[in-house]
């Protein structure tokens, strides 16, 4: 990776903390604390189940907001403060900005979701007092999740390198909400005949699958998650980003910045 | 005073004394509101539409109906309620969303099964509901002594009982009192020892403080079902020998048909009345009884379960 990447990504991951994005780490302290907690007062018997499936939830839809939000301002607000133009009439191409910021939202995806993970270990430890062998898928959903960010973050800039932020903010979470029921439009897609079946199987595998790259409700019940799926799923997930930020790429270049 | 900093003050105190106004009128609302409206009501009903609304997080949704099937037969049974109708549909949303959380199965059809006022009288939908958890957790044998506990102890149905833990016997890791159970329903079914072991077993095999303390209680109940027709029938022959009927277990005890006064599982003496029949002393410590019934005797609307730890 060349150092001018380095440099944006770096300077990506100072804005976000400038900008308080880690902030939502206490929202999610407090929820964890709250849900171990009270938890067990409420409820029969699944105060382990609770702090998976909450904890895991709110690392996903905390980083997806995060991911969208931050994202679609990645280009646009470069461009309203006109920080691009001082940027790009350095030695920096177009390409290295747009994967510069990349990383650096990743990265900032990355630590905030770490910290969670943390957060959820804690919980876990303090309503079952101790770990065990099974916990540790819990650490392959966190790292489906954030393969979940990178495919969001470089949608988010894909729509961004083209589209104002609030349609940006639309089309990525729209995208996130028909990703989700990726298989089953490819059970409705089966469905159909003709030149029908051929559209809809290709826009079933056009959006992201990102129900593939949940298994939070699997794990909670400490069911293995298998080598096969974390390979297919890492590759899945590199491909996919990769291609929007290719497409990313290719817009912003031929983005007339004037 | 500058004026920025009489603002912040004014500000602040106005915002205070907001929030203690909001959260007073909140309270006000909740008691106007009729507590009905806000417990009756399933806004969405469909487990298939929740699902696919929940966007992937759907354990974290069955958490929260669990949850919320808890808080709602925990204040049905409270307030002695006789009415559970969203209890069913809560459970099979729950399950739909995840249909391997086990928890639900397992004291959901507890809730559902027993007669009001110990649960909500609705025997069959706990079948539905135990028969749809062994379809998703085929190897679960918890499941299978759930379902032919229900069958013999709500239906008396020991035919589909005896199937159901002779099915559950047959899985791996089954626990060796599956295949007694099946046994037991062929040849003793309907039996108080063959009771007696089923609340055994579930007191052994549950860590619920209340599902212990429900068994418990239905182990004494059983014990003194048991007591009240022995002893009965040691008023009668004291009567044949006699002539007359004993005035107090005393005079069974002085007759040598008794070696002390008798007691129930509670360590209260039974109570022996003029006609012959004995009854319990303490009626509302001892639920589930069916025998030594005092006459006349209106059960608490909440059976008192004993304390365990």
């Amino acid at each position: 990776m060349s150092d001018r990447i380095i440099y944006i990504a770096s300077n990506t991951f100072r804005e976000a903390v400038r900008d308080r994005v880690l902030y939502n780490l206490i929202a999610f302290a407090l929820l964890m604390s709250g849900a171990a907690i009270l938890v067990g007062q409420i409820s029969i018997d699944i105060e382990r189940l609770v702090v998976i499936n909450l904890g895991l939830t709110a690392v996903s839809l905390f980083g997806v907001v995060i991911a969208i939000f931050i994202g679609i301002g990645l280009v646009s607000k470069e461009i309203d403060k006109r920080t691009l133009y001082t940027v790009l009439s350095r030695p920096v191409q177009r390409w290295e900005f747009i994967v510069g910021k990349f990383f650096g939202l990743a990265g900032t995806l990355v630590v905030n979701a770490s910290c969670m993970a943390l957060g959820v270990f804690a919980a876990l430890y303090y309503v079952s007092h101790r770990f065990q062998t099974s916990d540790g898928w819990v650490l392959v959903a966190v790292y489906f999740i954030i393969l979940q960010f990178l495919i969001i973050t470089s949608l988010a800039l894909l729509f961004s390198s083209f589209s104002s932020p609030l349609l940006s903010a639309v089309f990525a979470f729209a995208l996130f909400v028909i990703g989700t029921f990726a298989e089953d439009l490819r059970g409705f897609a089966a469905m159909t005949k003709g030149i029908v079946r051929w559209l809809a199987t290709g826009a079933a595998y056009l959006v992201p699958n990102f129900s593939a790259l949940n298994v939070i409700s699997s794990v909670a019940h400490e069911q293995p998650v298998s080598g096969q799926l974390i390979l297919s799923n890492s590759l899945y997930a590199l491909v996919y980003a990769s291609m929007a930020l290719c497409g990313a790429v290719l817009i912003f270049e031929r983005r007339n910045l004037k | 005073m500058r004026p920025s900093r009489r603002i912040t003050i004014t500000a602040s105190i106005l915002l205070i004394f907001c929030l203690t106004g909001s959260v007073l009128l909140l309270q006000r609302v909740d008691r106007e509101r009729n507590a009905a409206t806000l417990q009756e009501v399933l806004y969405i009903s469909s487990p298939t539409l929740l699902k696919r609304m929940s966007l992937g997080y759907d354990g974290l949704l069955a958490d929260i109906y669990w949850t919320r099937a808890v808080q709602y037969f925990g204040d049905k049974l409270q307030r002695g309620s006789e009415h559970f109708d969203l209890l069913a549909p809560l459970l099979e949303i729950t399950t739909t969303l995840d249909p391997h959380l086990l928890v639900a199965y397992e004291y959901g059809s507890n809730f559902l099964a027993p007669k009001i006022p110990g649960g909500a009288g609705q025997p069959e939908r706990a079948i539905k509901l135990a028969e749809f958890g062994i379809r998703n957790n085929p190897n679960q044998w918890h499941l299978y002594y759930d379902l032919g506990f229900i069958y013999y102890m709500e239906l008396k149905d020991y035919a589909d009982a005896e199937k159901a833990f002779a099915d559950g016997a047959k899985l791996p890791h089954s626990h060796q009192v599956m295949s007694i159970m099946a046994a037991n329903m062929a040849e003793h079914a309907g039996n108080l020892q063959t009771a007696r072991l089923m609340w055994m077993t579930t007191f052994q095999i549950t860590h619920d403080p209340m599902v212990k303390a429900n068994a418990v209680a239905h182990l004494n109940a059983l014990q003194v079902d048991e007591d009240v027709p022995l002893l009965e029938e040691l008023v009668s022959h004291y009567r044949e020998k006699t002539g007359h009927l004993p005035r107090s277990f005393s005079d069974l005890t002085a007759a040598n048909f008794l070696r002390g006064i008798p007691v129930d599982p509670l360590g209260h003496t039974y109570k022996l009345m003029p006609d012959g029949h004995v009854e319990v002393r303490v009626p509302d410590d001892l639920p589930f009884i069916e025998k030594g019934i005092p006459i006349g005797y209106i059960p608490p609307r909440k059976p008192k379960l004993p304390a365990v730890n």
